[in-house]
């Protein structure tokens, strides 16, 4: 690695680089990455010319496979063959069979409940699965960019809960990619949308995907897009469509025999081909080949897949009704319908959308690529390429957050469409005498009873001093960060005596699995994971550094000559540490920097918000 | 925390929403996690926490109750997690009417229309409670305190039969 470049105090650090970042779109069905080059946002192209591939992972007896190459097995070896995965993220095997009636996988679970699949090369959770599928992304965006990705945005349907929003991260961290952030989905559409139109007011951004759906009201005015309220269902879209054609064909041909995996991948796909087709025309001719030799053929018209499929429209409508309440407006509002996702072509979905909202819909951007785009263009900003860019993404959290209390009840302490980043402390106590620990458990979901609630994590804060029922005081703080994700701290302070415990609420991984995971994951089978740690530790330096650095440039008047000098030698620690390789001074030298700036750090903030309240008028904004 | 002094606005219940708005986003622009992405992790930490701060300020100063409720709790008389009874009969008089009228709703013969006038007379009430809150904080001294903090009382009421009425309609009409 090459030495790290200091200048002089008081002088300035080196010139801006270009920081290469791109933004990716992990799908349902398909994925695509996209990239801002020479300052256009453009779904990257691999060398086939190729721009999306299919989200599908092929176990083979030769490796493993991503993408078309990945798909040509869907139907040969279907139980090697996962597709659709993102359904699967921070699920268990319960709420996978109680969804799904039939799929062609074994499927197992994790020590903690978590669905696993089979596959010949081992058991894999949908961590690893969507690993693969960025892997691919990730290694054409460093080519076609000739470089080392500083970051990535990953988009995310809003209505992601934290587990399924932790393992989408996690599966870029496998790969020792940085993620600057988790967007959501309609919130990337927006961002491809408005500043490509320059458009003031309200819109709804209705995205129905391959497996999820997502309904967004955002507030757009001068570069900020502001989330007013999001609904929608993390398990619903293309695919049950898919399903809901494939049990039609399945009645229609009267055929009751065995269903092996190659035929339900058949039927599903066949399924998709005629929902496909009937966008285009009013009716579809039907062929299958069943397993006992007897062809069916058969024939389905729009109006009957339409009667099909209303049921899943209405749940999308109703989702719209909730989050138009939500943000405490009217439909009447809503200046403009932006449709995103590849299920948004059906034309019924259309007509209903457009009933709802009394007007025609926008479907004029490609709803497939929109998403990638909008990513690209965030991931440009937090790389830092555009510094005097004035957008500003204020998002809300999808599903309130809560705990568990006596009888099974859930206690709110965030309630959904909070803007996030956002804190929030409750206090509870004890109940019973002397009671000196108490079992505290995370939930998110709106309902009332524990059981219908996703079960975030559970922990334990002990050291609680005996005292009578009801009188220590537990203050519990919630926090959640920009990408939706959550951490708790829980304190005892009645007595004086303080217990604080920090959690990450990590999908129900044990740490063993997580750090098996780590080790099996190809990219790192030639290193151990000590050099990872190092190259990883080594980046968080520069970062470290190189910040430290430009806030002395802008803000040393903000220390005495004492603190100064303090933080110049601790920085100076720290670059002798970089050029090293013992991981333990990096570390070191990261905390006495961090240490040394406490102080600065806190002052430069206030500072930031003087600044922003000061000659500031209505007017302006 | 004050949160007026957050946002450099005036302690008053009568605020400029605009206005506070327009400093909200200022200060978003300045300590938003993402002006931090490539800063230390002290830094990207405390961006988060600040913006936190600055949410929850804006989410308590934006709404007629919650600002109702930190003002007083900035002149001395704390209202969260208080187990303060309302003693005002004719209140409480009304408050049966009102709930039993809630419960007839989806027994009358339009109940479409019926929800509507409900969640109006329910909207009367609270811009009355807020009108006298006004009044009443100006003028300061601790009996008119004291009379702000049982309007406040009062419009918790109000605003609890407001989303039981929205729960209603939503069981009702399905949505």
């Amino acid at each position: 690695m090459a030495l790290l470049q200091i200048s002089e105090p008081g002088q300035s650090t080196a010139p801006h680089q270009h920081r290469l970042a791109a933004g990716i779109d992990l799908g349902t069905t398909n994925s695509l990455v996209a990239s801002v080059r020479s300052g256009e946002a453009i779904i990257l192209h691999d060398s086939n010319g190729v721009g999306s591939i299919p989200s599908i992972v092929h176990y083979g007896e030769n490796g493993v496979s991503v993408g078309l190459e990945a798909k040509a097995y869907a139907i040969s070896d279907a139980v090697n063959t996962v597709a659709s995965v993102k359904r699967f993220m921070g699920r268990t095997l319960d709420d996978i069979t109680a969804s799904h009636k039939e799929l062609p996988y074994n499927l197992s679970a994790s020590k903690n409940g978590l669905v696993t699949i089979e596959t010949r090369t081992g058991v894999v959770n949908p961590i690893q699965v969507s690993s693969e599928i960025l892997k691919p992304l990730i290694e054409l965006a460093k080519s076609t960019l000739a470089g080392e990705l500083d970051g990535v945005v990953i988009t995310v349907p809003a209505y992601f809960d934290d587990a399924q929003r932790q393992g989408t991260k996690d599966a870029a961290e496998l790969l020792g990619v940085k993620v600057f952030r988790l967007l959501n989905e309609p919130t990337a559409a927006a961002i491809a949308y408005g500043l490509d139109n320059d458009q003031e007011g309200i819109i709804a951004v209705y995205d129905l995907g391959g497996g999820t759906f997502d309904i967004s009201i955002l507030r757009l005015n001068k570069g900020v897009f502001e989330v007013l309220a999001t609904g929608g269902d993390s398990a619903l879209g293309g695919d049950d469509i898919d399903q809901v054609v494939s049990d039609w064909i399945i009645e229609q041909s009267g055929y009751d025999g065995e269903h092996s995996p190659a035929l339900q991948r058949e039927i599903m796909l066949l399924a998709c081909r005629a929902k496909e087709s009937l966008s285009l025309q009013d009716s579809t001719e039907l062929t299958l080949n069943l397993p006992c030799g007897n062809d069916w053929h058969g024939q389905l018209s729009r109006e009957v897949f339409d009667s099909l499929i209303q049921p899943i429209v209405k749940r999308t409508l109703m989702a719209c009704r909730r989050a138009v309440r939500d943000a405490e407006i009217k439909t009447c509002d809503i200046l403009k319908v932006v449709m995103v996702g590849g299920s948004t072509r059906v034309p019924l979905v259309r007509e209903k959308v457009g009933q709802y909202f009394e007007q025609q819909p926008l479907t004029s951007i490609d709803p497939d690529k929109v998403v990638a785009i909008g990513a690209a263009i965030q991931a440009d900003i937090l790389a830092g390429n555009k510094p005097d860019s004035d957008m500003l993404l204020l998002d809300v959290l999808p599903l309130s957050l809560g705990l568990e209390t006596m009888g099974g009840l859930t206690e709110k302490v965030i309630t959904r469409n909070t803007t996030i980043p956002v804190a929030k402390a409750q206090e509870f106590t004890t109940f019973k005498d002397g009671q000196t620990a108490m079992a505290l458990h995370i939930l998110q979901g709106e309902r009332e009873l524990v059981e219908d609630c996703r079960s975030l994590a559970r922990f334990e804060l002990r050291g609680i001093p005996p005292m009578a029922a009801g009188a220590a005081h537990i203050r519990v703080t919630f926090q959640v960060d920009a990408d939706g994700l959550l951490s708790v701290s829980a304190m005892e302070k009645s007595s004086g005596v303080q217990t604080s415990i920090e959690v990450k609420p990590s999908f129900g991984l044990t740490d063993n699995e997580v750090a098996s995971m780590i080790k099996d994951s190809m990219t790192y089978a030639k290193d151990d994971m000590e050099a990872r740690m190092l190259a990883e530790e080594k980046v968080e330096a520069s970062r470290v550094h190189e910040g430290l650095a430009s806030a002395l440039q802008d803000d040393a008047h903000l220390l005495s000559g004492d603190e100064k000098s303090q933080i110049e030698q601790a920085m100076a620690q720290l670059a002798s540490a970089h050029a090293g390789d013992d991981l333990k001074l990096i570390k070191e030298a990261i905390a006495l920097c961090d240490t040394a700036s406490q102080d600065f750090a806190s002052r430069r903030m206030d500072q930031s918000i003087r600044q922003a309240l000061s000659g500031q008028s209505v007017d302006n904004i | 925390m004050n949160y007026f002094e957050l946002f450099a606005l005036p302690s008053s219940f009568d605020l400029n929403v605009n206005e506070l708005r327009a400093k909200y986003l200022e200060l978003q622009r300045a300590v938003h996690p993402d002006k931090f992405a490539n800063a230390s992790e002290r830094e990207r930490l405390l961006a988060v926490q600040t913006t936190a701060q600055i949410n929850d300020g804006f989410a308590v100063l934006k709404t007629p109750i919650n600002r109702a409720e930190h003002l007083l709790a900035l002149a001395g008389i704390e209202l969260a997690h208080e187990h303060q009874t309302i003693k005002d009969p004719m209140f409480l008089m009304e408050q049966m009417e009102l709930r039993e009228a809630l419960e007839e709703i989806p027994s009358c013969d339009d109940p479409e229309q019926a929800i509507i006038d409900f969640g109006q007379q329910i909207d009367r009430h609270i811009s009355g409670f807020e009108q006298q809150f006004l009044g009443l904080f100006t003028a300061g001294d601790e009996l008119s305190l004291n009379t702000c903090a049982d309007n406040v009382r009062k419009l918790k009421f109000m605003l609890k039969l407001a989303t039981e009425a929205r729960e209603l309609e939503e069981r009702l009409f399905g949505f």
